[in-house]
């Protein structure tokens, strides 16, 4: 069993209001040293596979055709041991 | 008498306001399509409906995209059927590829439920055919993602395709910045697909039917479309 740690992003050329709206609220408590916030998805994945390759393929194909929108999004994937 | 389809996934919510607007104000033969049928032979068009299909769980249309009756709604359209998606409807067929681009929480981070102003943009689709280019239409949105995206190359696309169908603009019919209410790109509210047979749009005609209601713009898209689909 593989455990996959996916992260899903809007890219950095999107905007993202939520990242915003909690950095203005990180400035307002005075945590001026936070120049930006981006605020994504976090989703851990349990795959039966093989190896490590096979199960990384089966996570891309779940990113790409369903957790991730690639119009807007980039994903990233950790596996932990 | 056309044929209408209105497709219910567990979390729509204006199905029976599309059913209404079709069954009793344009007085058409429509039928609910629950999210697990395959068979939508038959009929001249399908309607996607706004809602919040599947709780917008992960991304406002993503798991309604996978339902049974979206793949038969993908091999319709993509014969050439008519398809309407409307607010989570359009979402819905932004995930399933059928129109460009994706959708953002709109810009000011808030639900927003109130009437606007939308111009007609092209009057080449069954959508807008007896509508006039420039038109103003007001109709209620009702929405938290609608801040529409699409790249610069896509945009360029749905520009020289004359694929956009609605802007959002103030009451003189301007694109002025305060009218793009949730802050989509180009101030696209409606876009049909390069074959024009299928259009999303985020504001809801089907709310806009009747004065009882003191709005009925709506009535006319519906007006275009049956007219369009009774000389096709």
């Amino acid at each position: 069993m593989f455990k996959a740690k996916v992260s899903v992003t809007l890219r950095p050329s999107i905007l993202d209001p939520k990242g915003k709206a909690a950095h203005n609220a990180l400035q307002n408590l005075g945590l001026t040293n936070i120049e930006g916030v981006r605020i994504g998805k976090f989703i851990e994945l349990d795959v039966q596979a093989s190896n490590e390759k096979e199960a990384r393929g089966i996570v891309e194909m779940a990113c790409i055709k369903l957790l991730a929108n690639e119009v807007m999004e980039d994903f990233d994937i950790i596996f932990e041991f | 008498m056309a044929k209408v389809g209105v497709i219910v996934f567990p979390g729509s919510n204006c199905d029976h306001d599309a059913y209404h607007a079709l069954k009793y104000v344009m007085n058409a033969d429509v039928k609910f399509l629950w999210h697990k049928e395959t068979d939508v032979s038959g009929l001249d068009m399908i309607i996607v409906p706004g809602g919040f299909s599947y709780g917008d769980y992960l991304r406002s249309g993503a798991i309604a995209r996978f339902s049974p009756i979206m793949q038969e709604l993908i091999k319709y359209a993509k014969k050439g059927g008519p398809v309407m998606g409307i607010c989570n409807g359009f979402q819905i067929l932004l995930e399933a590829g059928l129109v460009p681009g994706a959708m953002r929480h709109n810009e000011q981070l808030k639900f927003i439920c109130k009437d606007v102003h939308i111009r007609v943009e092209s009057t080449q689709s069954i959508y807008t055919s007896s509508l006039q280019k420039d038109q103003l239409l007001t109709i209620p949105i009702s929405h938290g993602e609608g801040n529409y995206y699409i790249d610069n190359d896509g945009i360029k696309g749905l520009q020289d395709n004359d694929q956009v169908l609605f802007r959002y603009v103030n009451a003189h019919g301007e694109t002025t910045p305060e009218a793009n209410i949730n802050g989509s790109v180009d101030h696209i509210a409606g876009i049909t697909n390069k074959q024009r047979n299928v259009l999303g749009m985020m504001p809801h005609p089907e709310r806009a039917m009747e004065q009882l209601l003191e709005k009925e713009d709506g009535k006319q898209i519906f007006e275009s479309i049956l007219q369009a689909l009774a000389t096709a």
